[in-house]
């Protein structure tokens, strides 16, 4: 069977009646216990989607609170540097969250209270999705519960440190390689015990369903914006336009990507970078570049990174934002259907990328849009000069300042 | 023809007792001691529910989280599961198995293999966490067809409607989660509760073998004694991780764990 994106349907709403894409990603693994709470939560989405003042409250805070839209702006020095396309920036990381997280929070939050909980719990890798989460829910007065792991609690200290400040409650998980994935998974069973009263947040295009609706939907304002942006910069969308997006879980890169889904890949090319881990590492946390298997991991199912049997299996990144075995099933859709292409940069790669970028032009992105830049500085001077190539810089280096510092000696923001 | 598991019901029900399940993790401490463990604790159980355990366990809590993470270092392959079941199944005092676990494991292994090979090693029934009504139909078909159950799951959480549909689709053995918890919570709900939703249960079908799990413990087993079955998991994995700890032997501790939890129900 051949799989088909469907034209005028956004691609969250292309799955099947058992929530799946193409008929073999996504669904909802989940235990018995979840089948109900994950049912009243895409019945109240699915009313509020067509509620307009639901609509309107979301983009009043979109407007007055994230501040939309962010900046979409030339990297002219490096343009000039690398020869061939012109390189862009969409500087999603200026709202106050500094990463594209926001929006899902907002989403959520809204959500929440409609649902009459007041308590939000969620997952979190580099601590972006935790820090907009608890300064959204701060905003509307929910309390909040973030799991995070042990390691990401060491290496992204700034968040931790912001979470703490919105008056977030960080609870670290200590089991397995205590990143991301276990979080995600700690997160998922304090759902179970706690599903009547809390509201979950899933930081990525990642889990049920339902989850991958929410933030997809969420995310999407990104092209909502960038779409009308390049008409305004352009006339028109360029004849060779490329949007290159870092991939972890997904969020950002579908967010960047949904309002173009129609357009031929021949005229806009979707480059998906996934963390290629440490040069001189077996371990990576690319799935789609490296062809795993389809597993089943947190509700759904999707490539991911395991061993022969199934168990899941380690990733290594230099970005806690990436360090995810698995990967959005929006993902393995677009790259079964081929309308867009998935590749891999390295740690160091990624490292280059960012001193060269943060030192040559007004930005600092943090080290998972760097693996997007590495791909733009790798693939730009091979290109003619009216190709447009557009980098989602999707999250502010602050957070990453330690790591910087200890990898390239300094920081400077 | 009646299954193994249902045969194990009803032989309780003569004894008008309910039916002990425990549950242990294959290759936790390691493959032989597993089989040991369950060997000697066969006498006292009257099924046997072994876990294969998974890297990334959602429906667990720390209990057995520790004990599929240590079968896991120690070598886990689901080649291993079918092992054990057949040289326990050899065993003078063999209860019917019931394997549990994570449906990534057994999507991987391949449904049809996986179901032929628990045929072979002589595995009566299969509980997965994490491949809830309807998505189990046809997977469930497929147990059906080899005369293995597939174990439906109900929980705190489910509708009445979805109820009826779910034990419309079951086999011998439903499974009643008590509370909403992941597996080893504490028993937050009073057991008068939990017995009132068991007993609203049973009156959809008296005939379904109804067993309840989660949160059972020496102190809470009492209590519950009325219903077809009473799982115990957590408290097991456990008593095999503290008696690690000890420097004990972990066969003769749980022996004496399972004896007890026995002796409560008679």
């Amino acid at each position: 069977m051949s799989l088909k994106i469907k034209k005028g349907i956004p691609l969250i709403d292309q799955h099947d009646k058992n929530g799946m894409w193409g008929g073999k990603f996504g669904g909802n693994f989940v235990p018995e216990t979840l089948k109900k709470p994950i049912e009243d939560l895409e019945k109240l989405f699915s009313k509020l989607r067509k509620d307009k003042s639901f609509i309107r409250e979301r983009d009043y805070y979109f407007e007055n609170y994230v501040g939309t839209p962010t900046p979409l702006i030339p990297l002219n020095q490096i343009t000039d540097h690398l020869g061939g396309a012109q390189i862009w920036a969409k500087v999603v990381s200026e709202n106050p969250g500094t990463a594209h997280k926001i929006y899902n929070a907002i989403v959520h939050c809204l959500i929440a209270k409609r649902a009459g909980k007041k308590f939000v719990c969620g997952d979190t890798g580099a601590g972006m999705a935790g820090k907009t989460l608890a300064m959204v829910a701060k905003k509307f007065g929910l309390k909040c519960k973030i799991f995070m792991g042990v390691k990401d609690i060491k290496r992204q200290k700034p968040n931790v440190d912001a979470m703490k400040k919105f008056g977030a409650e960080v609870v670290p998980v200590t089991s397995g390689s205590q990143t991301l994935i276990d979080a995600v998974s700690e997160c998922m069973r304090y759902w179970v015990a706690n599903c009547l009263t809390s509201h979950l947040v899933v930081g990525s295009t990642v889990g049920p369903n339902i989850f991958v609706k929410i933030c997809g939907y969420s995310t999407s304002q990104i092209s909502r914006e960038l779409i009308v942006q390049i008409k305004d910069e352009f006339g028109k969308i360029p004849r060779r336009l490329k949007l290159l997006n870092v991939c972890g879980g997904g969020s950002s890169s579908y967010g960047f990507w949904s309002s173009f889904m129609d357009y031929d890949k021949r005229q806009v090319e979707f480059v998906g970078i996934e963390a290629g881990g440490p040069k001189k590492s077996k371990l990576h946390a690319a799935p789609l570049t490296n062809n795993s298997k389809i597993g089943i991991l947190h509700g759904a199912a999707q490539y991911v990174i395991q061993d022969k049997d199934g168990q899941i299996g380690l990733t290594d990144s230099i970005s806690a934002g990436l360090d995810y075995s698995g990967i959005s099933p929006l993902h393995c859709f677009l790259k079964d259907t081929k309308r867009a292409r998935y590749t891999s940069a390295t740690d160091e790669e990624a490292l280059s990328a960012y001193k060269l970028v943060s030192s040559m032009e007004n930005i600092s992105p943090s080290l998972e849009p760097a693996h997007a830049f590495a791909e733009a500085i790798k693939i730009a001077p091979k290109l003619s000069k009216d190709t447009v190539i557009i980098v989602n810089s999707c999250g502010d280096s602050f957070k990453d300042r330690d790591i910087i510092k200890k990898r390239l000696g300094s920081y400077v923001r | 023809m009646k299954s193994e598991i249902q045969l194990a019901f009803e032989k309780c029900r003569k004894e008008n007792r309910p039916a002990l399940i425990s549950y242990t993790v294959s290759s936790d401490p390691n493959i032989k001691k597993s089989l040991k463990i369950l060997k000697s604790i066969s006498p006292h159980v009257d099924l046997a529910e072994i876990g294969f355990p998974f890297s990334t366990p959602i429906g667990d809590g720390a209990d057995i989280q520790t004990s599929s993470f240590r079968a896991i270092k120690n070598g886990f392959k689901m080649r291993d599961i079918f092992r054990l079941a057949k040289k326990y199944k050899n065993t003078k005092s063999s209860k019917p198995i019931i394997l549990m676990g994570y449906y990534n494991m057994i999507f991987n292994y391949g449904e049809n293999k996986f179901l032929k090979d628990c045929k072979k090693s002589g595995v009566s029934g299969i509980i997965c966490v994490d491949l809830p009504w309807p998505e189990n139909k046809d997977f469930a078909k497929k147990c059906k067809k080899k005369s293995i159950n597939f174990i439906q799951l109900l929980a705190p959480t489910t509708t009445k409607d979805r109820m009826k549909k779910i034990i419309k689709d079951s086999h011998d053995m439903v499974y009643y989660i008590s509370m909403l918890s992941t597996t080893g919570g504490k028993l937050k709900v009073s057991p008068r509760r939990i017995l009132e939703n068991y007993k609203k249960i049973k009156r959809i079908n008296y005939k379904k073998n109804l067993v309840i799990g989660f949160g059972i413990t020496e102190k809470t087993i009492k209590s519950l004694k009325s219903a077809d079955g009473l799982v115990v998991g957590s408290l097991l994995c456990k008593t095999i991780t503290n008696s690690l700890k000890m420097r004990q032997n972990p066969v003769t501790k749980l022996d004496k764990v399972v004896y007890n939890l026995r002796n409560k129900i008679l």
